[in-house]
């Protein structure tokens, strides 16, 4: 069997009384989705914080693509391939879309420390960004400033500097929310091609996307991870259905 | 050409055919103060690497400004009265040549903002300022308290340093350096802030979390900035020292810190030319209110809550309108 591209095992972390990782155990294969579903306040966000670095669980261990990243920081597990979106759109308002997708690939081409030549044009920073932004479909957006795009525009975006890391494995924070029915679907179809590039992690509340996209879905329950199966599987869990599902149904 | 360039083009220009009819007038005094101008905007040119492009506001550029000051005085003195700086491993002699004033007194100020900046950049916004005015103050108590370079008193230079092949005592040709160096520094500050490092640097003043997912470390890029801001600070400082054949502590005080960031502030912050334009306009409102009544920085005071309140992009900002990237 394939070496998980990121493992995680038995990750707690505690606020006070709250649990908001009770024991996470998690892996991420080569060439899936596996979406990580919950209802609000199960430690979805905190989860995700741990994988990327940016909190430190109080027990348990991360490995991305083999090595123990636990105590590694956000940008040495962005240095080894992680690539995340966030849940509110976080890129840099003033730039334009090139520029963001543009740092993206400096960061992964580790060419920050340049400072005499104009960025723009250095095509080994263009092409590279250029690339990842027709991908997404954001070409004749090119010159636009990030904070002056539609809202989807702004989540198709993230997932273009995503892109342009080249990662190991995306980790996808609610690539979803706040899009349209029109966006939600076309960036479903996007992501459908990504799996084959790097395995995603993907949390989302979408439930369309998920059942669309995942080939494992795990359940977040209290910091728990209460189920863990394919898309069938989860659809005919009753602890499931009980915990979270059911409460759409309702 | 845009507005801001072109803008920018009449500010430069403009100083100096400030200097050169000056200087066909016979106005001396007026040389010199397009000299000062020049010089302070070099002070600001600095501060904006730091304030304007990473968004680090320092309260303690008067800290590079002085040492760059004292790094002139200091080497001028020695070589003044042929006592050598060290004996011991080696001999190292004090020298009155600006070239290599220049250099010692930026590389002085580089490492003094590299340990100022290491600590401070722990902390961001208002603690920031605060540490970096901590750490100024420190400096500014050390040079009044250090007797061997004049303590309160400061420390004269004697004649102007050297520059191979012109008259520095010569006020055109002492303009004619200080201007160069601001246009180079300039220049090179408008490749820097295009440069991939601009790129990250504005990336981090934006947005550092976003940097970091992205594999670049916005401290280290904040540091980089913070140490070329002092170096260029320093370099003004060494010849403000030169223009005036004297260091004090007096520009190591807080005060001098401020009037650095009131440059920036009056001229745009992140504006290439800005600090020029601030430098100017405090020069010429020193020089014109200050002999009508000594109160005159009051009316700086009210220009500089007009400027906050109204025109956040300063002087360049009001006539050039908002700042475009790339």
């Amino acid at each position: 069997m394939a070496e998980p591209v990121l493992q995680i095992r038995g990750l707690c972390k505690h606020f006070g009384a709250l649990r908001a990782s009770d024991n996470v155990d998690l892996d991420l294969m080569p060439g899936e989705i596996h979406a990580l579903i919950g209802p609000n306040g199960a430690g979805k966000s905190t989860l995700i914080k741990q994988i990327a670095g940016e909190i430190a669980p109080d027990a348990g261990t991360i490995r991305l693509a083999g090595r123990d990243v636990t105590a590694s920081g956000a940008v040495a597990r962005a240095r080894l391939g992680l690539a995340r979106s966030f849940q509110v759109s976080s890129v840099a308002g003033e730039f334009t879309v090139l520029q963001n997708v543009m740092l993206a690939v400096a960061g992964r081409l580790r060419r920050t420390y340049r400072f005499l030549r104009p960025a723009l044009a250095d095509t080994k920073l263009t092409a590279p960004a250029r690339e990842a932004i027709a991908r997404v479909g954001l070409a004749d957006r090119e010159g636009m400033r990030a904070a002056d795009l539609s809202h989807g525009e702004r989540r198709t975006l993230e997932i273009a500097i995503a892109l342009a890391l080249k990662p190991k494995a995306f980790l996808l924070d609610e690539p979803m929310a706040g899009m349209g029915p029109e966006g939600a679907r076309s960036l479903t179809h996007l992501l459908d091609g990504l799996r084959h590039e790097a395995p995603i992690l993907l949390v989302e509340h979408d439930m369309d996307a998920v059942f669309a996209l995942a080939d494992r879905i795990s359940v977040l329950v209290h910091g728990r991870i209460i189920a863990s199966g394919t898309v069938a599987e989860i659809q005919a869990d009753a602890v499931v259905r009980a915990a979270y599902l059911g409460e759409e149904d309702a | 050409m845009t507005r801001e360039t072109a803008l920018n083009a009449l500010l430069g220009l403009g100083l100096l055919a400030v200097a050169l009819t000056a200087h066909a007038a016979g106005w001396t005094f007026t040389v010199t103060l397009a000299t000062k101008v020049a010089i302070l905007a070099l002070a600001g040119a600095g501060l904006n690497i730091a304030l304007g492009f990473g968004g680090l506001v320092s309260f303690g550029h008067a800290a590079f400004f002085g040492i760059g000051g004292y790094a002139a005085g200091i080497l001028a003195s020695h070589a003044m009265f042929y006592e050598p700086l060290v004996t011991w491993p080696v001999e190292i002699e004090g020298t009155r040549a600006m070239p290599v004033i220049w250099l010692v007194a930026m590389a002085a100020s580089g490492l003094a903002a590299l340990a100022i900046g290491a600590l401070s950049l722990r902390t961001r916004g208002v603690f920031f300022i605060m540490i970096t005015l901590a750490f100024a103050q420190m400096i500014f108590y050390f040079a009044i308290s250090w007797p061997a370079y004049g303590g309160e008193d400061g420390l004269s230079l004697g004649v102007r340093n050297t520059f191979a092949g012109l008259n520095t005592l010569d006020p055109l040709s002492f303009f004619a350096i200080c201007y160069t160096l601001l246009m180079i520094v300039l220049g090179l500050t408008a490749l820097l802030r295009c440069s991939a490092f601009g790129l990250a640097l504005d990336g981090a003043r934006q947005n550092a979390e976003r940097l970091k997912s992205l594999g670049i470390d916005p401290t280290r890029v904040l540091l980089t900035a913070f140490c070329l801001s002092g170096m260029v600070t320093g370099l003004s400082g060494a010849l403000y020292a030169d223009l005036n054949r004297f260091v004090s502590p007096a520009m190591l005080s807080w005060q001098t810190s401020g009037e650095i960031m009131v440059f920036v502030i009056l001229g745009g912050v992140g504006r290439l030319f800005g600090p020029l334009a601030g430098a100017a306009l405090y020069i010429v409102l020193e020089h014109n209110l200050g002999g009508v009544s000594e109160h005159w920085q009051f009316l700086l005071g009210l220009l500089l809550l007009l400027v906050v309140l109204f025109a956040r992009g300063g002087l360049i900002g009001l006539v050039a309108g908002e700042r475009r990237h790339g």
